[in-house]
């Protein structure tokens, strides 16, 4: 991290390392205290969503590239991993009853005798924990190298993400024998005989995905303050000036996307341990899109309002839907437009706006050095899609 | 997987579900016509266009309910009545929402989509609450109903026929009026310069409104002749979003040719492919060929010449 602090302005790094620090005491210890178990492996799923929102930031808030297939990647993260808690759920003596035992139980019900070959390798965790990360950024790498070294982006490049998601979902619903079709891999019991059911299991679960939470926080500080990031961010605003300057812009666009993708594998399997099943609801368009408003609302330009704005819709929609289920889809809706409309920057934007100055004041009222001038905070709120094509 | 198929029953079968396809093509065409003059003379990604093709839907089993209850002597031409009111109830709201929303979002394609996203889920709602979670079907006059035998193996519904003929009438009306009438000019002129058309007098902001009516107009129709072919719930635009987008960007976004041709190539592809394969593998080898195909050629099969 030393190098990311050399490189960002002094007062902005040291708030981002303060706003990280404030997080992770409020995901670490505040909730925790505060919930009780199920309240708090609610609040676990809702952070596995962060994963994705985070990549997101990354991914059209840095770079200006909108995926409306990331649930494609938090999906392949979560099969990856259930797929491996499945293989040792269904062991020989587990499924005894069934008519070829060894086998997971939908394979059984669907007439398949053995276990297809690319089940095989699933039977080891390593091989499985690589998978998670690899398959999905092989996926974004296979597809970001197809379409940014065409040139496609923008609105095309939106929609055929979402096709693609609309493509895995009609596969692993019509792939029944071999997906487990609309209800998803479930049933899920043991992570190497440690039952993950169990109120302990959830709770050290809940702090092995806040860790990673904010590790993957600090991997995106790093890389967003980084030659790197200031090039994503070169490229957003104006792609061609970059190109002319002798970057491949492809490049830059296809790493963005497959460490978004990458990150949002890692929520998809966190889900899957938390949750105890995988599904293709979390695959699709609908899911997707909704992801895409988690980033939204945090603010797309900022890491930690990411974090926060997924948790914030997370809980609204808990709330609403336990009291008031009509609702919800009206609140979401106008959600997304308010979003657009109003607060293109999000809680982070609104931070921005009207508490950071007094933040800034009362921090610096006990120091003798005047902080820092406001354009490093400025420049990161402006507009993004200022490129009208 | 042409197996256990005698020659004259492959045509056959060829025939019929190229006369499936045909249909489907229909209501992508009328789909994809809104969408195309949306997104390819406005440049805005309206992900709402499903939700106001079933307005037009549910405003024409709105029409079939009362008429039969009411006037049932008028029952076997109530069709045309309940298309022009969805034209006019798509069509209106679609100004509604240009000008409340759309407006203000020229400069950013990718927040029009979130936005209009957002309205689609509202109006989703909308209908759920109205009409009820349930699909809900119209009834059709005797003279739509039953079908027509060319030969011994192949039978067309007339139903299909119909839509097929509807659909054939809007897009020369579409055409005429996109590229025979003034005010299609002025359209034309205003997507291609904003700032000169301005500047020769034409009121943008009052095409830009209007140009958006008549594609959610169109899409309201859509939805009219989409009830006679399946049932409509409050989630069926939904399902058809993503395909008509492709079907928009595959022809080549200005070109209204092109959608057509990719509509038939699309509709086409999958019908024939559901016969012999699974509907799910079918689906999945269209938008893949779709992808590929738009991967090689990005900016679609037919291109408008345009100096820009």
């Amino acid at each position: 991290m030393k190098q990311a602090i050399q490189s960002g302005s002094p007062f902005r790094v040291t708030g981002e390392m303060a706003g990280v620090l404030l997080l992770a005491l409020f995901i670490v210890v505040v909730l925790p205290l505060g919930l009780d178990t199920f309240r708090l492996n609610m609040v676990g799923k809702y952070l596995t969503y962060a994963f994705v929102a985070l990549g997101l930031v990354l991914c059209w808030g840095s770079a200006g590239i909108l995926s409306l297939g990331q649930g494609i990647f938090f999906g392949l993260g979560g099969y990856c991993m259930a797929m491996f808690l499945k293989l040792e759920a269904s062991s020989p003596e587990a499924t005894k009853i069934q008519s070829t035992p060894g086998i997971p139980d939908f394979m059984d019900w669907n007439q398949l005798t053995a276990l297809p070959w690319f089940w095989e390798p699933f039977h080891s965790l390593t091989f499985s924990v690589v998978a998670v990360v690899a398959v999905p950024a092989l996926l974004a790498f296979v597809v970001g190298l197809a379409m940014f070294k065409r040139r496609v982006g923008g609105v095309y490049f939106a929609i055929i993400t979402q096709a693609f998601a609309a493509i895995l979902t009609i596969l692993i619903v019509g792939q029944q024998g071999y997906t487990g079709g609309i209800n998803g891999i479930t049933d899920l019991r043991t992570l190497k005989g440690w039952d993950i059911r169990t109120d302990e299991a959830k709770l050290v679960l809940y702090f092995v995905n806040a860790a990673l939470l904010i590790g993957c926080i600090l991997l995106c500080l790093y890389v967003r303050h980084s030659k790197l990031g200031r090039i994503l961010v070169a490229l957003r605003d104006k792609e061609d000036r970059v190109r002319f300057s002798g970057y491949d812009v492809a490049n830059f666009k296809i790493f963005v996307f497959c460490f978004a993708a990458a990150l949002s594998a890692v929520g998809g399997a966190m889900f899957t341990l938390q949750v105890g099943f995988m599904s293709p609801s979390f695959v699709g368009i609908v899911p997707s899109i909704e992801m895409v408003i988690y980033c939204a609302v945090g603010g797309r330009l900022s890491l930690l309002g990411a974090v926060y704005g997924t948790l914030l819709v997370n809980w609204a929609k808990t709330l609403l839907s336990e009291s008031f289920p009509e609702l919800w889809l009206f609140a979401m809706g106008a959600l997304f437009i308010g979003v657009v409309m109003v607060f293109p920057n999000g809680l982070a934007g609104l931070y921005q706006q009207y508490l950071a100055p007094h933040v800034k004041r009362a921090l610096s009222r006990g120091r003798t050095i005047a902080p820092a001038p406001a354009s490093a905070t400025t420049s990161a709120i402006v507009p993004p899609h200022t490129a009208a094509d | 997987m042409f197996e256990g198929y005698s020659l004259a029953e492959l045509g056959s079968i060829f025939a019929m579900q190229g006369f499936a396809g045909l249909i489907l093509f229909s209501v992508f065409v009328l789909m994809a016509l809104g969408l195309a003059i949306i997104f390819g003379q406005m440049g805005v990604i309206n992900m709402a266009h499903g939700e106001f093709m079933i307005l037009g839907a549910y405003v024409t089993y709105l029409c079939s309910t009362l008429v039969s209850q009411h006037a049932p002597a008028l029952f076997p031409v109530y069709f045309f009545v309940a298309m022009i009111l969805a034209f006019i109830a798509s069509g209106l709201l679609g100004m509604l929402v240009e000008w409340g929303m759309i407006r203000f979002l020229y400069k950013r394609p990718l927040d029009t989509l979130l936005a209009t996203w957002g309205l689609s889920l509202i109006l989703q709602q909308i209908f759920r609450s109205v009409f009820g979670a349930r699909e809900v079907g119209v009834v059709l006059p005797d003279w739509l109903m039953g079908s027509v035998a060319v030969t011994d193996t192949i039978e067309v519904p007339i139903n299909g026929l119909f839509v097929m003929a509807l659909t054939m009438a809007i897009t020369v009306v579409i055409y005429v009026v996109m590229f025979r009438s003034r005010w299609g000019q002025g359209v034309r002129a205003v997507m291609q310069n904003r700032t000169m058309a301005g500047a020769v007098g034409i009121n943008t902001e009052k095409v830009d409104r209007y140009t958006f009516g008549l594609g959610c107009g169109i899409a309201g129709v859509a939805g009219s002749a989409f009830t006679m072919v399946g049932s409509t719930g409050p989630t069926s635009g939904q399902l058809y979003i993503v395909d008509t987008f492709l079907v928009v960007v595959f022809g080549g976004a200005q070109s209204l040719l092109g959608t057509i041709a990719s509509a038939f190539a699309i509709s086409q592809a999958q019908s024939t492919m559901e016969f012999f394969l699974s509907g799910s593998t079918a689906k999945v080898l269209t938008l893949l060929t779709v992808i590929v195909i738009l991967m090689l050629r990005p900016q679609g099969l037919f291109v408008l010449k345009v100096r820009r």
